[in-house]
C-alpha cells in the first residue's frame, strides 16, 4: 500500500481559540500562545512576537498543561488540624480563612507590626508585595534574593548600575566571544539559549568557566573546570595579565569610570580612602588639558588616569593607580593562582590573550553618532565584541560579592560594557546606587513603614539598626554582619525567629517559598524549628500562614493555607517597577490574565493580599473612609499609581497611546491582551549604547518615567560606599560596629575587588573535608515548583551525586553504588554516578529533585522520595561555632548572600541502604496522590 | 509486508546541530504536547506519579560523555533522537499489517494506527530505537515529522514546521527537503559536514546530524605571546607607559 491511498488529515483544526499570556513555569517570563479547545488548555507554544522568547519555548513552558492538570494542586483554603508537619488539615471557606488571617494580623499591626515577618519566594510581584508590607508597617519583608543571587545584583549595582539577566544581556547580534562564569542551566533560560544559537551560527566562541561541564558549558568551545570559590582569583589573574600588557581601554576608563577620581591617601584620617569632591559633592578629576581639578562631568574635561595631586598637604592619587598596584602584584600572576584555581598558568594566559585579541583586534565601529553627558559629540560607536554573563556559581559563595565585582571590573577594563558587541543594560537599567532608595526599617504601631524596606546603603548611617544598635529586621539584613544585604536574608528568617534573635515574632507569612525543604539550608533543623514548642506547649514560632498553588513540603508546616491559582488562571503584572522583561533595545512589560478559570476554590495570591489589605484597612488599600480601593489585583494593576502618571503597567496609558507616563486607562488590560499581553517601547538608535553617559538615552528614560531627571554617572571601579564601612571599622564615625566584626568588615568590604577564601573553608579541616559539593538546576526543571509534573519528572526523576573520575577511582566506585557524604554539619547517604567533565575535587547533584514522601501528590515510593536527596542537609545557615558564643551566618559578609557553594565534604563508599538518608516520615497529602495513568488529550 | 516507495518526491527531514544543542529537552515536551493532542492516540504516561513512570515520547535527548582515547578532557554531547525517516526503512518492510508506511510524496514514515496491532516488530527492526509502543493504546508511536503541522492550513505559514523545530531555543534543529540541494538543510549539511547516523546499518536515514566543532582549542599561550607582552617590567614603568599612552589618546 502506498502512502497516497491513506486517510490522513494533514490540516486538522488546531484549536478553537488562542489566548496569549505570559509563562510562569520558571522566572524567564516568555510569551505563550495558549490553545484552547472547548475551554480547556489543549496546547501551549511560544509567542513569536514576544520580546523575551520570540516564539521559542523551553521544556518547562511546553509542559505547562501538566502543571494546570497536576494532582498536587491545592483545592481550597486549609486549616491545620493535626500537629505541624503532619499534613493534617481541614478545608475551610475563603471567608473563614481570610477572617482567621485578619484576626491574627490585625492585633499585630495595632501593637507591634514587626511581629509579622512576610517573606515571598519566587515572587514576581515584589513591587506589590513590598507595597503591602510597607503599608502593614512591618520592617520584615523581602523576597528570595538573599538565598539566590543578591551578590550578583548588588555587586552590579554598586559597580555599574546593573548586573546580568534582568539587568542586561550580551549584544547577541554582534558579540564574538562570550564568557560565562558559574552559569548553571537556568538564569536566564531561553534568552541565553537563543543567544548561544545566534552566536554559534556566526562562528562566535564561548568560554565556559564552571566546575561542571554540562548544559551551556558542554557546548562551550573552551571549558575551564575551575575549583569552586576561586573564580575571583582567576578573574584577578586575567586582570593582572591584561593590565600588564596594557590591553585595557584607557579612553573608556578615563571618560566613563571613576578610574580618574582621586583617593585621599592620608593614613589614619577619617577621610582616608574617600574620593576628592567639590562643595557640591561631585567627584573631581584632574583635567589633562588644563592641569586643574574639575568636576567629573564638566564639558570638555579630559580626565587624567595618572594624576597625583597634593592639596593642603594631603596626597591624592587616582583610583586607576590604586587598582593597577593591586592587580599588577605578583600574587595575581597565573603561576600564583594556578594551584588554588585548578587551572594551568598557560590556560589562564591563553584566555587573557583571547580576550585581548577579540576586544582590541576585532574592534569595530557602528556608523551612529551620539552625544555624551559632557556634551561631546561622537561620530561613531566603537564596538568591542567581548561579553560576559555570570550567575549563582560565583554568586553563592561567601566571597561572591567581591568576585562579582572583580568580573564587572574586568569587563569595564576591557571597555566592553554598554558598547556594541559587549554587555548591554536593559531599561530601566542602568541605575546607579544613587537612583535607588536606601533601606527603611522604622516601624510603629498602626502605621506604615517609613519607606521601602530594601535599598542600597551608602554608609553606616543607612544600616537597619535600632537606637540601641540591635538589628531592626528579623533577618538582620543591613547590619554590620552584612551591610549591603539589598535583598534581605530569607534563609535566616526561620532560624532567627526560632532563636528569638534579634527578637521574637508572632506570625510568619510566606508565599511560594519551600522553606521546609529545598529552599532552606539545614533542612531538618528548619523542620524542627517550625515544629518546636516552648515550655508552655506553644509553638516557638506561634503562627504560620503560607500561600502556594501546590502541595509542597512547606504546606504541612503552616497553620493556614491560602491556595494560589496557577499562572493560567490569574492576573499578574511583570512591571517596570519590579523585575521587568526588557531587552537592551526596548523597554517592555507584560501581564498574565486568566486564560482559563480555576476549576476549584483557589484564588490568585495577589488578589488575596488586596482582600487582606482591605480587611485590615491598610493605607494604600482603603480610602479615608475605609472603603477598599481595589476590587482585585487586576484592578490594582490598572488603577494604582506609584507616582502621578506612573503605574504598575507602562503601556497603553491615558487614551491608550501613552507609554511610561500617563493617566490611568480603564481599558489598559484589554489593550495588553490585544497586543499579546505585553508592551514594548523601543530605544531610539542614538540611545542604544553608552546608556549611562548618553544624553539621548537619559532623556528617553526620563520620558518613560524611569527617573525624573537625567542622571549620568561613572562606573565605580572603586566602590566608595564600602570604604565608608571600613572607616567605621577602623574607628571613625559615630555609628560603630561591634568589635568582633571589625576585622571582617575591613577585610571583606574592600572598595577594590579582593579575594578571600570562602568562610566555611577557613573554619573546617580541609584534610577531613577535601571535596567541594555543589548543586545546579537542570534546564527542564529550573525552579522546583514544576518538578512533580508528569512529563518533566520522566526527564529528571533521579538525582545521583556526580563524582569525578579521580574520586570515583580512589573509592573503587562502580555503577549502582552508594556513598556517604559528610560535612561538618551532617551526613547523607546517596546514589553516585561517574562524571568525567567535572573538576577533580568537586561532586555535585541536581537541586530540588529530591522530594519528601507525601508531598507533591507523588506516590510514597516515587524515586524522588526514595533515591532523591537534598544537599541542603549538609549545609548550615550558621558557620561552625568559633568558640566565641556568637552565631555567625553562613553568608557573604558583604551582602548576606547564602553561601550554598562554600560547602566542603568527604565521600566514602557504603553498602546501599533501602533509600537515601536521611529519610523522613511521610507527610499526609492534603490532596491525595495522582492517577496511575495519564492520557493527555482534550476530549470535547 | 509493506513496500517502500522506489523514490520519493521530497525527502523531508531534520538536521540537528550537535554543536549547538544544549540538552534542554524543549523539543521533547513540545513534541509530546503537540502529538498527544493531535495525530492518533494520545501519548500515555503510565504510573505517571509513581515509582516507575513510563511515558511515550517521540523524541528524546540523551547526553553522552566522550572521553578521548589519548586522555585529555571529556566532552559532553547532547544527542536528540527521533525517527530518521530512512529511505530504506526496515520498520516499514517488517510490518505484517501494512500499518507502517513511507509516504511517496515527502518520504515521511508513518504508522496508520487503525491497522497497527502493536506487535512491536517495527521497534525491534529499527536500529535507532526510534519507535515506542504506547502502553495504554497498544499502538506503535513514532515521529510523524508533524505531518499534521507542516501542511496545516490552519497554521500560519511560518508555523508549518515540526513542533520541535519551532520551539528549539538554541536553533539547533532545522527542517527542510534534503533532496533539494538548494534547501537550507542541504546547505547546512554541506557546510558543516552533516553525517548519517550509523550508516553501516544501510537504512539511508534522511535526518542528518551536524558534528560538534572541535573544543578546547585555545592552546597554552607562550609567555611572550605578543598580545600579552608586558608594557613595562616594573610598576613604575607602568606609570610611564600610562602617561605616554594617555598622551596618545
Amino acid at each position: 500500500m502506498a502512502g497516497a491511498d491513506r486517510m490522513l488529515d494533514t490540516s486538522p483544526k488546531v484549536s478553537d481559540e488562542v489566548r496569549k499570556t505570559t509563562c510562569y513555569m520558571c522566572a524567564c517570563r516568555c510569551g505563550i500562545n495558549v490553545h484552547l479547545k472547548g475551554g480547556k488548555v489543549a496546547y501551549i507554544e511560544g509567542n513569536r512576537d514576544h520580546p523575551v522568547n520570540k516564539g521559542v519555548l523551553c521544556a518547562k513552558g511546553s509542559s505547562g498543561i501538566m502543571q494546570v492538570n497536576a494532582p498536587s494542586r491545592l483545592r481550597a483554603p486549609l486549616k491545620r488540624t493535626g500537629p505541624r508537619g503532619s499534613g493534617e488539615f481541614e478545608e475551610i471557606s475563603w471567608d473563614e480563612a481570610l477572617e482567621l488571617a485578619t484576626s491574627w494580623l490585625e492585633p499585630i499591626r495595632k501593637t507591634a507590626p514587626e511581629k509579622l515577618a512576610f517573606f515571598t519566594g519566587r515572587d514576581q510581584s515584589q513591587s506589590f508585595t513590598s507595597f503591602w508590607a510597607q503599608n502593614f508597617g512591618t520592617p520584615n519583608y523581602a523576597a528570595h534574593g538573599g538565598f539566590c543571587s543578591v551578590n550578583m545584583a548588588t555587586a552590579g549595582i554598586y559597580t555599574m548600575g546593573g548586573a546580568f539577566w534582568e539587568f542586561g544581556q550580551p549584544d547577541w547580534d554582534r558579540t564574538k566571544l562570550f564568557m560565562i562564569f558559574g552559569v548553571a542551566e537556568d538564569h536566564d533560560s531561553n534568552p541565553i539559549k537563543m543567544g548561544l544559537g545566534k552566536l554559534k551560527s556566526r562562528g562566535g566562541k564561548v568560554i565556559g568557566v564552571n566546575p561542571i561541564r554540562s548544559g551551556y558549558n558542554a557546548i562551550a568551545d573552551e571549558w575551564v573546570g575551575i575549583t569552586p570559590g576561586t573564580d575571583g582569583l582567576f578573574i584577578s589573574a586575567l586582570i593582572h595579565l591584561l593590565l600588564r600588557a596594557g590591553k585595557i581601554d584607557l579612553s573608556y576608563l578615563a571618560n566613563f569610570t571613576n578610574a580618574p577620581c582621586l583617593i585621599n591617601e592620608t593614613k589614619g584620617s577619617p577621610e582616608e580612602g574617600l574620593l576628592l569632591r567639590d562643595n557640591d559633592g561631585k567627584t573631581l578629576v584632574m583635567d589633562r588639558q588644563t592641569g586643574s581639578l574639575k568636576p567629573f562631568d564638566e564639558p570638555g574635561v579630559k580626565p587624567d588616569l595618572a594624576a597625583s595631586v597634593e592639596i593642603d598637604g594631603v596626597t591624592h592619587r587616582t583610583v586607576f593607580q590604586h587598582l593597577a598596584e593591586r592587580f599588577l602584584s605578583e600574587e595575581f600572576s597565573p603561576e600564583a593562582v594556578s594551584e588554588k584555581c585548578g587551572v594551568k598558568p598557560g590556560r589562564i594566559r591563553a584566555i587573557a590573550a583571547e580576550l585581548a585579541r577579540v576586544a582590541f583586534e576585532e574592534a569595530f565601529e557602528l556608523d551612529q553618532s551620539w552625544v555624551d553627558f559632557r556634551g561631546q559629540r561622537h561620530e561613531k560607536m566603537i564596538g568591542r565584541p567581548v561579553s560576559f554573563h555570570a550567575m549563582r556559581g560565583i554568586s553563592a559563595h561567601s566571597n561572591g560579592f567581591q568576585t562579582c565585582r572583580a568580573l564587572h571590573v574586568l569587563q569595564i577594563l576591557l571597555g566592553t560594557v554598554e558598547v556594541p558587541g559587549g554587555f548591554r543594560f536593559k531599561p530601566p537599567y542602568p541605575k546607579p546606587v544613587e537612583a535607588h532608595p536606601t533601606p527603611h526599617c522604622h516601624s510603629q504601631p498602626d502605621c506604615p513603614l517609613d519607606g521601602p524596606h530594601l535599598g542600597f546603603v551608602r554608609s553606616p548611617a543607612d544600616l537597619a539598626l535600632k537606637d540601641d544598635g540591635t538589628p531592626a529586621r528579623i533577618d538582620k539584613a543591613f547590619t554590620w554582619e552584612n551591610p549591603l544585604s539589598a535583598h534581605g536574608l530569607m534563609h535566616m528568617v526561620v532560624s532567627n525567629a526560632h532563636a528569638g534573635d534579634p527578637y521574637k515574632i508572632d506570625t510568619l507569612f510566606l508565599y511560594m517559598a519551600n522553606m521546609a525543604w529545598n529552599s532552606s539550608m539545614n533542612t531538618r533543623g528548619v523542620m524542627d524549628m517550625l515544629t518546636d514548642k516552648d515550655e508552655s506547649g506553644d509553638y516557638v514560632i506561634p503562627r504560620i500562614i503560607y500561600s502556594d498553588a501546590y502541595s509542597s513540603e512547606m504546606v504541612a508546616y503552616a497553620d493556614l493555607i491560602l491556595p494560589d491559582a496557577t499562572y493560567l488562571e490569574r492576573h499578574d503584572c511583570i512591571s517596570l517597577l519590579d523585575r521587568p522583561i526588557c531587552e537592551a533595545e526596548a523597554a517592555a512589560d507584560a501581564i498574565r490574565w486568566p486564560v482559563i478559570e480555576p476549576d476549584r476554590d483557589v484564588r490568585g495570591f495577589q488578589s488575596v493580599l488586596i482582600d487582606l489589605g482591605s480587611r485590615l484597612g491598610l493605607p494604600g488599600f482603603v480610602d479615608d473612609e475605609g472603603v477598599p480601593l481595589y476590587e482585585d489585583y487586576a484592578d490594582y494593576m490598572v488603577n494604582h499609581q506609584r507616582r502621578p502618571g506612573i503605574g504598575p503597567l507602562a503601556g497603553f496609558r491615558g487614551d491608550g497611546t501613552k507609554s511610561g507616563r500617563g493617566e490611568v486607562n480603564p481599558d489598559q488590560l484589554k489593550k495588553y491582551i490585544e497586543n499579546g499581553s505585553f508592551f514594548v517601547e523601543h530605544v531610539p538608535d542614538e540611545a542604544a549604547f553608552y546608556k549611562p553617559w548618553n544624553n539621548a538615552y537619559q532623556e528617553w528614560a526620563v520620558g518613560l518615567g524611569f527617573y525624573d531627571k537625567p542622571q549620568p554617572y561613572l562606573f565605580q571601579l572603586y566602590a566608595e560606599p564600602l570604604r565608608r564601612f571600613q572607616l567605621a571599622a577602623e574607628g571613625h564615625g559615630e555609628r560603630q560596629p561591634p568589635d568582633h566584626l571589625r576585622k571582617q568588615i575591613i577585610e571583606c568590604l574592600d572598595p577594590l575587588p579582593v579575594w578571600y577564601p570562602g568562610l566555611e573553608e577557613t573554619l573546617v579541616d580541609q584534610d577531613a573535608y577535601p571535596v567541594h559539593a555543589l548543586t545546579q538546576r537542570p534546564m527542564a526543571m529550573y525552579h522546583s515548583w514544576g518538578s512533580q509534573n508528569a512529563w518533566l519528572r520522566q526527564i529528571h526523576g533521579h538525582n545521583p551525586l556526580y563524582v569525578p573520575t579521580k574520586i570515583w577511582m580512589e573509592n573503587g566506585f562502580e555503577d549502582g553504588d552508594w556513598a556517604k557524604v559528610t560535612s561538618i554539619h551532617g551526613e547523607i547517604t546517596v546514589p553516585v554516578a561517574r562524571m568525567s567533565g567535572l573538576n577533580e575535587n568537586t561532586v555535585w547533584t541536581w537541586n530540588a529533585i529530591g522530594k519528601r514522601k507525601g508531598a507533591w501528590a507523588l506516590d510514597e515510593d516515587a524515586p524522588e522520595a526514595t533515591k532523591g536527596f537534598l544537599l541542603n542537609h549538609l549545609i548550615h545557615e550558621l558557620l561552625p561555632p568559633k568558640g566565641d558564643g556568637l552565631r555567625w551566618a553562613n553568608s557573604d559578609p558583604v551582602t548576606g548572600q547564602a553561601a550554598w557553594f562554600d560547602l566542603r565534604v568527604r565521600i566514602e563508599k557504603v553498602d546501599p541502604p533501602q533509600e537515601s538518608q536521611p529519610a523522613f516520615s511521610a507527610q499526609k497529602s492534603p490532596v491525595g496522590t495522582g492517577p496511575f495513568e495519564v492520557r493527555q488529550k482534550v476530549r470535547t | 509486508m509493506t513496500q517502500l516507495p522506489e523514490t520519493t518526491d521530497k525527502k523531508l527531514g531534520l538536521v540537528i546541530d550537535l554543536d549547538t544543542c544544549v540538552g534542554c529537552h524543549a523539543c521533547v515536551t513540545a513534541c509530546k504536547g503537540w502529538n498527544t493532542e493531535n495525530y492518533g492516540e494520545p501519548l500515555s504516561d503510565i504510573d505517571a506519579y509513581g515509582s516507575n513512570p513510563v511515558g511515550t515520547f517521540l523524541n528524546r535527548v540523551h547526553a553522552y560523555e566522550v572521553e578521548p582515547l589519548d586522555g585529555g578532557c571529556s566532552q559532553t554531547v547532547h544527542f536528540p533522537k527521533s525517527c530518521l525517516h530512512c529511505d530504506d526503512a526496515p520498520c516499514v518492510t517488517v510490518c505484517p499489517t501494512g500499518a507502517s508506511y513511507k509516504r511517496q510524496e515527502d518520504g515521511i514514515v508513518l504508522v496508520e494506527e487503525e491497522a497497527c496491532i502493536g506487535c512491536g516488530l517495527c521497534a525491534w527492526s529499527c536500529p535507532y530505537g526510534a519507535r515506542e509502543l504506547d502502553q495504554a493504546s497498544g499502538v506503535m508511536k513514532k515521529c510523524t515529522l508533524c505531518v499534521d503541522r507542516i501542511y496545516n492550513e490552519n497554521l500560519l505559514e511560518e508555523d508549518r514546521v515540526p513542533a520541535c523545530v519551532r520551539t528549539c531555543p538554541a536553533g539547533a534543529r532545522h527542517f527542510g527537503d534534503l533532496s533539494d540541494p538548494t534547501s537550507n538543510v542541504s546547505k547546512l549539511v554541506v557546510e558543516r559536514g552533516g553525517f548519517d547516523l550509523m550508516p553501516e546499518q544501510g537504512t539511508k536515514p534522511t535526518n542528518k546530524y551536524l558534528p560538534p566543532r572541535p573544543k578546547d582549542q585555545l592552546s597554552d599561550a607562550d609567555v611572550l605571546s605578543p598580545l600579552l607582552k608586558p608594557v613595562a617590567e616594573e610598576p613604575k614603568g607602568f606609570l610611564g607607559w600610562l602617561d605616554k599612552a594617555l598622551e596618545a589618546l
